[in-house]
């Protein structure tokens, strides 16, 4: 039992360390500078804590602005896609309605045409609207991507949650409505939650659109693209390590949240 | 229900009127590009571009590749996180902790991942280093050469599955969360072993979870690009750099149309195919 | 029980809706769209360095080469201007030119009459309309850096300052004889710009034209030869975009780019490197001159402002100030002064060695290919590909893509361009 215990737990360490090994070998990179990214042998600790090439590259003009659109931009695609999101996944979970086949179909065929080639015709409209290199167009035209992922995930989420529930609550006297607030949403809000980083997340790291649909107001990875194929590894590895920092805190912030998901199952 | 028959339609339509506009719209476009071509009197109706497309040296390739990444990746990320999630089931203190560090690289781009995996695997690299160490190789060597087709094809692979296992997990410990635990104590009073209680209870009910991951990383898979423009450069090509390169290298947007539609037509293949085979009828839901 | 984790994720909500309010504190500057000194570094000092002293802010925005006529046709159709002044290569502003989407610039070229740009230089600039399409900015070219260690293993009697092809093989050959390691290296990776070492390098060199010999005899056995270079390249050259980090990595002894692509290694170690021209073969010394221009966009937001950027830039002292900072050098009269740091001089001086060498043949970038020029590239870049890595008989590669690069100038109808010789109407392959 302890052997199995034993074997149980390195798999756990091994797990982690292949999530967190490669993640401190590029902060070494981005903290070493070119010296340390052109040494050989590498060395495995930090000759020194500099964060020279870190500091330098976040005053390059335009990588804070530039954070704070792709924020933007991300934070709007979040709302749009839980907002529009949510309901159709409801109504695939709980509807059986003609044409939700078709529906469906649409969603999943969103998912299955490539980005990247969306935003060209898109350009233009976009310029006529006024949406043209906006925070909120780029929000836009993510949320294109995000929604589906948004739908497919709330319909199994609320696929999974129990019809007697609902029907119990209808029992009791509430509208379809109070029913659906009382009684599946907070059981479906971790999902939800898991939902809306999805969306961020998907925004925060999508690139073509991005580059595509702006000129001034690039979001951080569209102007990382632009920049930094075109730059010295060790400042391609800083800009890497700083695209990395906000998801690992993000997804930190909401671990509670996620380690909540892991209590409703004890219920 | 007063409403019911009105309900689901009021709850699609803002996003469908959404995908319509920013979805549809574009779409059609885009097609029509791609059965375009210049003739003498302006834009005609032609199947040039596909012609191009499938004329060209990467084309080949750039197929191959692709069905080979998504075929070693996508079945090893659904085991892994399968995995992982039953593990989780019986990680009593910092479980929370496990959950955040196996789910961070939900949060990181495929640009981030592929910068990532070029710190470890560059000549002169972390990986290297290690087996200098150990005596496999002397002094820097490469991995990531056109000269080394199948430990590019393992770097691309192995990147691909540290950064997007996540969301697999995340999908599935949802789904594992909302398994009632009651099903498992009465496998256990069956005298069910661990491995029949997986397959028999946890497989089957985790089937709509399962089916969406899938769909969800399979579509992606076929998407994926900066990772392999980041490790492999042009010695890898895929369906979607090889758009990316027709649009934005050589500026033909028919020919880049044209592999966005094989792109399409086989994701969406992939998709019906995961629709049929694993079907949830709805009494089951 | 979700209470907290849900708090956690109201407040990151809130905390990032709030940042929605959104800053446009520069949103007046006049925005500058340049495809040159786009790497962060340089991007950086032209902010700092060349646009301090600029008469109005500026917004200084990169763009890849390929996306620029994207974007421009996309803001013409859109009406909605934002970009005033345009920076490019003579190659990439003729397409622009020629969908209307520059203002003529006439008045301002004879005001900058006394800055004392070459005519022949300023009238490449009208792309023959007659009329100022853009003002000449600044030069530049390629060249290869040698990293010391190398210099032992030259062949005898080469000369680094004239060295030919063969030599160069058998240069690199002995180095990997000794050293067991191949330490050529091209900049063949997905954003280098390897394609312009075919186009104004290797072909003139071997075949004395670009396009109307593209299948020739001599361009087989260029192919040849350059397969038989390509054993001693290092192979991760298809990944290299630019020189400067294999160089400095010690990965690479010699290699070729673009002068500012190399610059970083020169300037970091002068003492290690050397820089001297490329390499001649049969036909003479082929090389590319890169020439970049100013344009106005046709609708700018800020025309004035963007001709009063373009009579600074066109300052002898700002032309001084861009080679010291960038490694482009002035178009205007300017006397590079003798405090130059080593690694820029090491460059100054193997670019007057390229065009000052005796067999030295010009070689221009592509002309009058507008957006067909990326297919153009890819031409070479596939036959390359299809010869060298993956070692095809030239003959059959060779008529294949010569149909194919027919196919782009019948398209186009673009004339010959020099070195070879100039045509009636769409050039030739013979």
């Amino acid at each position: 039992m302890t052997l199995r215990r034993g074997v149980f737990l390195s798999g756990i360490a091994v797990l982690c360390a292949w999530v967190l090994v490669p993640l401190y070998l590029i902060a070494l990179g981005a903290v070493g500078g070119r010296d340390a990214v052109n040494s050989w042998p590498k060395s495995f600790w930090p000759a020194e804590l500099s964060l020279s090439t870190i500091t330098a590259f976040m005053n390059i003009a335009g990588v804070w602005t530039s954070t704070l659109y792709s924020v933007e931009a991300a934070v709007l695609c979040m709302l749009f896609s839980i907002l529009l999101g949510v309901p159709a996944g409801y109504a695939l979970a709980r509807f059986a309605f003609r044409g939700a086949v078709a529906f469906r179909l649409v969603v999943l065929l969103t998912r299955a045409f490539p980005v990247a080639i969306l935003a060209l015709p898109l350009t233009v409209s976009f310029i006529r609207l006024g949406l043209y290199d906006t925070p909120l167009g780029v929000g836009l035209m993510h949320t294109a991507l995000a929604l589906p992922f948004a739908v497919l995930v709330s319909a199994s989420l609320f696929q999974a949650i129990p019809r007697e529930f609902e029907e119990a609550a209808w029992v009791f006297g509430c509208s379809g409505i109070t029913a659906f607030l009382r009684v599946v949403l907070p059981l479906a809000l971790p999902g939800i939650a898991a939902t809306a980083i999805f969306a961020f997340v998907i925004s925060w790291n999508e690139v073509f659109a991005a580059t595509v649909l702006t000129v001034r107001h690039k979001t951080l990875t569209a102007y990382l693209l632009s920049v930094l194929s075109e730059s010295p590894l060790h400042v391609q590895f800083a800009g890497g390590f700083v695209l990395i920092i906000p998801s690992v805190l993000f997804i930190f912030l909401v671990r509670r949240h996620l380690f909540a998901m892991w209590g409703i199952a004890n219920r | 229900m007063r409403n019911t028959r009105l309900a689901p339609y009021l709850l699609i339509a803002p996003s469908l009127l959404f995908l319509a506009v920013l979805f549809l719209v574009p779409l059609v476009q885009t097609v029509a590009l791609a059965f375009q071509a210049d003739g003498p009197g302006g834009a005609a109706w032609s199947t040039a571009n596909f012609a191009r497309m499938a004329g060209d040296l990467n084309f080949a390739d750039a197929i191959i590749n692709t069905f080979e990444i998504v075929v070693i990746v996508v079945p090893l990320q659904l085991c892994l996180a399968l995995g992982m999630a039953m593990m989780l089931r019986h990680v009593q203190r910092g479980r929370d902790i496990v959950l955040w560090i196996w789910s961070i690289p939900l949060g990181i781009s495929d640009l981030a991942a592929g910068l990532v995996w070029l710190a470890i695997l560059t000549d002169q690299g972390y990986l290297n280093t290690v087996l200098n160490w150990l005596g496999v190789v002397k002094g820097p060597q490469s991995w990531l050469s056109y000269e080394t087709p199948i430990a590019l094809l393992a770097a691309i692979v192995v990147a691909e599955a540290w950064r997007a296992t996540a969301i697999v997990l995340v999908i599935l410990v949802a789904g594992v969360q909302l398994v009632p635990k009651e099903y498992g104590e009465a496998a256990d009073v069956f005298g069910a072993t661990p491995w029949q209680r997986f397959t028999k209870i946890m497989l089957p009910l985790l089937k709509p979870s399962i089916q969406t991951a899938l769909i969800l990383r399979t579509v992606l898979a076929f998407e994926m690009f900066a990772i392999v423009l980041s490790l492999g450069g042009r010695n890898f090509p895929v369906l979607v750099s090889e758009a990316f390169t027709w649009q934005y290298a050589n500026q033909n947007f028919g020919v880049a149309a044209a592999y966005a539609v094989v792109v399409m037509v086989i994701s969406l293949a992939a998709t019906l195919v995961y629709l049929l085979a694993l079907r949830t009828p709805p009494e089951q839901r | 029980m979700t209470r907290p984790g849900l708090r956690g994720l109201s407040a990151a909500l809130l905390g990032a809706t709030l940042l929605l309010a959104p800053p446009r504190a520069h949103a007046e500057d006049m925005v500058f769209v340049s495809t040159q000194m786009r790497p962060i570094e340089e991007a950086q000092k032209v902010r700092d360095t060349i646009l301090k002293d600029a008469p109005a802010p500026v917004a200084y925005v990169t763009e890849d080469p390929p996306a620029l006529p994207v974007r421009v046709k996309a803001e013409m159709q859109g009406g909605k201007h934002t970009i005033s002044l345009i920076g490019a290569l003579h190659g990439e502003l003729q397409p622009l030119a020629t969908m209307g989407a520059l203002m003529t610039l006439d008045d301002l070229a004879a005001r900058l009459k006394e800055r004392g740009i070459p005519d022949e230089v300023m009238k490449l600039g009208q792309f023959g309309t007659g009329h100022q399409m853009y003002i000449p900015w600044m030069q530049a070219t390629y060249l290869m850096v040698a990293n010391r260690q190398a210099l032992p293993y030259l062949p005898a009697g080469a000369d680094i300052n004239a060295l030919t092809y063969d030599q160069l093989q058998a240069w690199a050959a002995a180095i990997q004889e000794k050293t067991g390691k191949r330490m050529l290296g091209f900049p063949a990776g997905p954003k280098g710009l390897m394609h312009r070492f075919f186009e104004g390098f290797l072909y003139p060199s071997y075949t004395g034209g670009v396009v109307v010999p593209f299948r020739s005899d001599d361009a087989e056995k260029m192919w040849t030869a350059f397969a038989g270079l390509w054993k001693t390249v290092n192979p991760n050259s298809t990944s290299y975009n630019f020189m400067q980090e294999p160089l400095l990595a010690g990965d690479v002894w010699i290699g070729f780019d673009h002068v500012a692509r190399v610059l970083d290694a020169l300037r970091q170690k002068p003492d290690d490197f050397v820089a001297f021209p490329a390499p001649a073969g049969p036909k003479g010394r082929g090389y590319m001159p890169v020439l970049a221009g100013l344009a106005v966009a046709k609708g700018a937001p800020d025309a004035n402002g963007a001709m009063a950027l373009i009579d600074y830039l066109a300052k002898p002292e700002t032309q001084i100030t861009t080679a010291r900072a960038v490694g482009f050098f002035p178009v205007v009269k300017a006397t590079l002064p003798p405090d130059l740091d080593p690694g820029l001089k090491l460059a100054v001086a193997a670019i007057a060695a390229t065009g000052g060498a005796k067999d030295a043949l010009p070689s221009l970038l592509p002309i009058g290919l507008g957006q067909k020029g990326g297919e153009f590239d890819k031409v070479f870049m596939d036959t390359f590909q299809l010869v060298v890595l993956r070692g095809q008989k030239p003959r059959a590669v060779l008529d294949r893509q010569g149909q194919e690069m027919q196919r782009i100038l019948t398209e186009t109808g673009a004339p010959c361009w020099a070195p070879d010789p100039p045509s009636q109407g769409a050039c030739q392959v013979k």
